[in-house]
């Protein structure tokens, strides 16, 4: 136990997890645009070159499906390389590279290769950012066996999850929400990973079962805590990775509480809350008592104006009302 | 004032209308007065997000829309106030889409990245870098397609030449000579970086190699910018292919609003240099001045009456209103 309670943000725990992993590991480097002097717009890997130097923090040009797949080769030959992809919708530049060649490369030759990978990359609206840099594409990832996908909801979470993904033998896709770099909390200075698979209880409930990742988490805590002052006991549970994924945790909360509702920032259509409401649907049915709600990103492309942004996205007012609704509260 | 026709430009610079000249000197001190008060409205936190100013870079954007035709098209790019406003958009309602009102060009949903005035040829900004090389290549395919005269220019910034995609449609747009103008500007940073460090080899050779005409020419200086697009349009337009023109230039303030403190990647005495010795602006007045085309009261009274334009399309920006709620969901699909 460290004491005294030692805080981190967000985006210096994710920081922390890198610089000690490269430590550990020589063969552990980070490839990006801007990821050296200026250690990314987002100012996440601030320092990091000064340690490790050019060598091991290495710039790249504007050139995602490049360096992406110059990242996979180096996995193949024995390297653990972490790519930084800037913002998330530049992933659907990279995704021949993630998706056809890494994600299937180890199954492709009969388990002789491997791609021990990190893709780092981001997610999130509500940033006034608009339809190009503002998309949540989880999904597009969740859905594609080689692949594992991360998506941290607090610095805790990040540090120990990253050194997990760092250390996997797998590609791995690793979420962070853009609003969330300046969050604080409590990381122990004590080394600590955390494992795949794994979901994590927020908050323990009685009433209504809140499945929630990444920026929604946050949100979700919200709504529980509005919802406590009505008399509703709101259970928030983070799966954590959403592949793999731990189904068994929140099919035993849904069994308990016989309510839930599943909430992601990525769309609704199709989206990582439709295979977590199946699972509940499915593992659950006998017990529950409403259907299971989702709630995500409205379907439309994430909107400049705020005025139409703000709509878009879930928010404790809007969790708060589906939970109280779904417990027949008006 | 009114936009010239191709008929009354003449070879040598110093021989062009003075009229002509003194329209993109207007057009330059617009862009110029408009990026100061969108740097204000950030300052200001009244304009949601960042945006990326194109001041310095003036002479790029009016001198080759100059030597366009309304009907013809641009495409462009996350720094593309400047783009827009010299294919035709108004300040006013430039204005109100930086600031999410439904006045704007898009409706308030696409913002500083995303503008696009169809009406006026512009066929968007572009928030992924070299994203809109294909649409540009596709225009002129279209317009080839249709039989029509029009070409299509492409403005990318240095940062692009890193995207496979430019190459694959540079590729194409040989093959099949295409009316299309690649128009690199050459800022000299990817965003914190010198494009030395993110690019090897030359740039006009990779466009050379594909068989494409390619030249480089100082971009401050908005007279040689006119006069060598005019020249690849012209050739465009005789079906003689698409060319690639790289204007060296430079970008004034960071590579956002939020990009204040730049010595870790560039210094102050090199921007301060560009600003005194190479801003196209004052490179177009010294010139009109000196030629005895104009004096500097005229240009004084431009700067006055564009000013005005320019604070009163802010105000119109900041008075309109948002969108109703109900738009969020329109125009998903057409
Ligand atoms: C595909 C893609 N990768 C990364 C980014 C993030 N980004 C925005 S602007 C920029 C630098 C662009 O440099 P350049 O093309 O030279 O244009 P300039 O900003 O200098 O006008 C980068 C890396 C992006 N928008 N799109």
């Amino acid at each position: 136990m460290s004491t005294p309670e030692r805080e981190l943000t967000f985006a210096e725990a994710v920081r922390e997890a890198l610089a000690e992993e490269m430590r550990r590991d020589p063969n552990v480097f980070i490839m990006g645009e801007d990821v050296a002097e200026a250690g990314t717009p987002f100012k996440v890997l601030s320092g990091l070159v000064e340690e490790f130097g050019k060598e091991r923090v290495m710039d790249t040009p504007i050139s995602e499906p490049g360096f992406t797949g110059i990242g996979v080769g180096a996995a193949v030959t024995g390297m653990r390389p972490v790519i930084d992809i800037m913002f998330g919708d530049f992933l659907t530049l990279t995704m021949d590279q993630i998706v056809n060649q890494a994600a299937k490369i180890h199954y492709m030759s009969g388990g002789k290769m491997k791609a021990p990978i990190v893709f780092r990359t981001t997610m999130g609206a509500t940033r006034r950012s608009a339809a190009q840099h503002s998309q949540s594409l989880q999904a597009w990832v969740s859905h594609v066996p080689g692949l594992k996908v991360v998506m941290p909801s607090t610095p805790y979470d990040a540090k120990g999850l990253l050194k997990t993904a760092i250390r996997d033998d797998n590609p791995v896709v690793f979420i962070e929400d853009k609003m969330m770099f300046k969050m604080k909390g409590f990381v122990p200075a004590e080394e600590y990973t955390i494992p795949f698979g794994v979901a994590d209880i927020k908050r323990r409930g009685e009433d209504i079962t809140l499945v929630a990742t990444s920026s929604m988490v946050q949100v979700a805590l919200g709504a529980a805590e509005k919802l406590s002052q009505i008399g509703i006991s709101a259970e928030v549970i983070d799966p954590r990775t959403t592949s793999p994924l731990d189904k068994q945790t929140f099919i035993n909360s849904a069994k308990k509480t016989s309510r839930a509702i599943v909430i992601d920032e990525g769309y609704e259509a199709y989206g990582v809350t439709a295979e977590l409401a199946s699972v509940i649907a499915d593992g659950a049915f006998y017990y529950l008592d409403a259907p299971v709600k989702r709630m995500g990103a409205m379907d439309v492309p994430i909107p400049f104006s705020p005025a139409l942004e703000d709509l878009t996205v879930p928010t404790e007012e809007t969790v708060f009302e589906m939970a109280k609704s779904l417990c027949g509260r008006n | 004032m009114t936009k010239k026709t191709e008929s009354n430009t003449k070879s040598r610079p110093e021989a062009v209308d003075v009229e002509q000249w003194l329209h993109v000197y207007e057009q330059m001190v617009k862009i110029r007065e408009f990026e100061e008060k969108a740097n204000e409205l950030y300052l200001k936190a009244i304009m949601p997000g960042l945006t990326h100013l194109y001041s310095g870079q003036e002479a790029v954007a009016v001198g080759v829309c100059e030597a366009l035709r309304r009907e013809d098209y641009i495409t462009s790019t996350h720094r593309g106030h400047g783009h827009c406003l010299a294919k035709g958009a108004s300040v006013d309602l430039m204005f109100a889409e930086l600031l999410g009102k439904e006045a704007g060009y898009c409706r308030g949903k696409g913002g500083s990245m995303h503008i696009a005035d169809p009406a006026s040829g512009n066929l968007g900004a572009n928030a992924i870098v070299g994203g809109s090389a294909g649409i540009a290549t596709g225009a002129a395919l279209s317009a080839k397609k249709r039989g029509s005269d029009q070409v299509a220019v492409c403005f990318f910034g240095e940062g692009a030449l890193g995207q496979g995609l430019l190459y694959e449609v540079m590729n194409m747009a040989s093959l099949w000579k295409l009316p299309v103008i690649y128009v690199c500007e050459n800022n000299l940073y990817n965003e914190y970086t010198h494009y030395s460090e993110a690019l090897a080899g030359e740039v006009t050779p990779r466009a050379k190699a594909f068989g494409i005409h390619a030249e480089t020419i100082d971009g401050q200086d908005v007279q040689l910018v006119y006069e060598t697009t005019k020249r690849l349009v012209e050739r465009a337009r005789r079906g003689e292919g698409p060319a690639f023109l790289e204007c060296m230039t430079y970008r004034y303030y960071g590579h956002h609003v939020g990009d204040i403190s730049r010595t870790y990647y560039r210094s102050k005495e090199e921007e301060q240099e560009w600003r005194e010795t190479r801003d196209p602006l004052k490179i177009l007045a010294d010139k009109l001045v000196a030629g005895k085309l104009t004096d500097q009261s005229v240009l004084d009274h431009i700067q006055a009456d564009v000013r005005s334009e320019v604070e009163k399309g802010m105000q119109f920006g900041i008075d309109a209103p948002y969108p109703d709620q109900s738009e969020v969901n329109e125009d998903v699909y057409a």
